[in-house]
């Protein structure tokens, strides 16, 4: 199908494009890499009356170190994440994660921040935000202001961003020193709707005990969640199969995953605990 | 809502196209209807089949989900760039050799698929053939011969004349 009439306003930067957001208050959408907005567009979901395309602002296409952190700006594709060096070194968690994203087509033109302003509960790059304390930049032409990633994302495919608003950047967490990561995902096929996916870092000290852990998973609610029970039973220990079964079971407790099409609410729990722990065991270099 | 016309400018394999068109004309759109080039299939027009596949600056995008003012600016590449007067190209080739197509509706995406992938592995192993085509489907061939063929375009792209077989 094709998408309804809207006008399409293309800034050359970000104050353009904050200025444009604020002239056309509450019925602008972004469009980044348009991978999760265009095809809704295209069955008419969604029909705005403003399009602001950002892919003219050079001044938004970066990723870099900063504060110790890793900054993608609102331009960042998928596929330049994934392929940087930077991300590569200091933020493996999000280069794992970027090949479930959708197939290369989609991570060449889909954004970082895009997805995350999507925020679709089967999405990888929410529980990546979530596994690496991201911080979400908002901006608009009256200011900025950051969010913790489990502030931004409110529910499905809600987040906290307001009109006049945009994702300027996501600032993910560096990696720890003793950094391990996983992140594991089943679909039905790979790039097709994802049942369920689990994201895990470790910081493990030079005896293999767990100084630190972040588990978050995707399927198993509204959003991208954190599930701290399951990193308080696995902290503090080598990670051995009782640890990992235990924080498998926390992980399943703690979730209160969807039913469609694609999988049970059952069986995406069951997806979610197995996952748990393999994500563990593979991040603990034991699989 | 007014029907917003734009005027765009876009660069496809190599030459410019120039029109006046609305703000929500898909790129696959422009690229059959004001370029005139049908060698872009569309398929279901949401980013699933990959018929539509074209590279904008050298890497793979879904024509459907771009609009054609929302590119102007980039270098499109469609599947007409690939063979000459005289000769397909090796891609091509082997697709036809191999028994790579039946209808040849998907064809044009996984042609320019194939395209990127050699471009960045020369010699890809059967899993990551498999693993580069995920995100394109075929309805006739059942894929074996697609698999194959990208497989003989390798061969052949290097030079490596035995492996043809
Ligand atoms: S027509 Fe574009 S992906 Fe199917
Ligand atoms: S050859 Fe017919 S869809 Fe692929």
């Amino acid at each position: 199908m094709k998408p309804a009439p809207f006008k399409l306003v293309a800034p050359r930067s970000r104050e353009e494009a904050l200025a444009a957001l604020a002239e056309h208050d509450g019925d602008a959408r972004v469009l980044a890499g348009g991978q999760s907005l265009v095809p809704l567009m295209n069955m008419r979901v969604v029909q705005p009356g403003v399009l602001v395309s950002i892919n003219g602002c050079r001044d938004l296409d970066y990723i870099r170190l900063e504060d110790d952190r890793i900054v993608c700006g609102a331009l960042a594709r998928q596929a330049a994440a994934e392929e940087s060096d930077l991300v590569r070194r200091r933020c493996p968690l999000l280069a794992d994660a970027a090949p479930w994203i959708g197939g290369m087509a989609n991570r060449n033109r889909g954004t970082v921040c895009g997805s995350l302003a999507h925020s679709d509960p089967l999405a990888e790059l929410p529980a990546v935000a979530v596994a690496t304390d991201a911080e979400i930049v908002l901006a608009s032409r009256d200011g900025r202001r950051t969010l913790a990633a489990t502030d931004f994302f409110v529910g499905e495919l809600a987040t906290a961003i307001r009109p006049g608003e945009m994702v300027e950047a996501a600032r993910f967490a560096t990696a720890w020193s003793g950094e391990r990561t996983a992140f594991l995902e089943v679909s039905n096929r790979q790039h097709a709707f994802a049942v369920a996916g689990v994201a895990v870092r470790l910081d493990l000290a030079p005896d293999g005990r767990c100084r630190d852990v972040r588990i978050a998973v995707m399927g198993g609610g509204p959003t991208a969640m954190r599930i701290e029970a399951g990193e308080r039973a696995v902290v503090g220990t080598t990670i051995g199969v009782e640890a990992a079964r235990a924080a498998a079971d926390a992980v399943e407790r703690a979730v209160d995953p969807p039913t469609d099409i694609h999988a049970d609410a059952a069986y995406r729990r069951r997806v979610l605990g197995v996952l748990t722990m393999r994500a563990l065991q593979q991040a603990a270099g034991r699989s | 809502m007014a029907r917003e016309r734009v005027e765009v400018s876009l660069t496809i394999n190599g030459r410019t196209y120039r029109d006046r068109v609305e703000s929500r004309l898909l790129l696959c759109d422009f690229i059959r209807h004001v370029a005139g080039l049908k060698g872009t299939h569309v398929g279901c027009e949401h980013g699933v089949c990959g018929a539509c596949t074209v590279l904008i600056d050298g890497r793979t995008a879904r024509s459907c989900l771009h609009f054609a003012a929302a590119v102007e600016g980039s270098a499109i590449t469609t599947v007409e760039s690939l063979a000459t007067e005289a000769a397909l190209h090796p891609i091509q080739q082997a697709f036809h050799e191999s028994h790579a197509l039946q209808c040849g509706y998907c064809t044009p995406g996984f042609l320019l698929t194939t395209v990127e992938l050699l471009g960045r592995n020369a010699a890809p192993t059967t899993e990551e053939i498999r693993q580069a085509l995920t995100n394109n489907m075929c309805r006739c061939t059942g894929y074996a011969n697609i698999v194959k063929a990208v497989g003989v375009a390798a061969a052949a792209m290097r030079g490596d004349g035995a492996a043809k077989a």
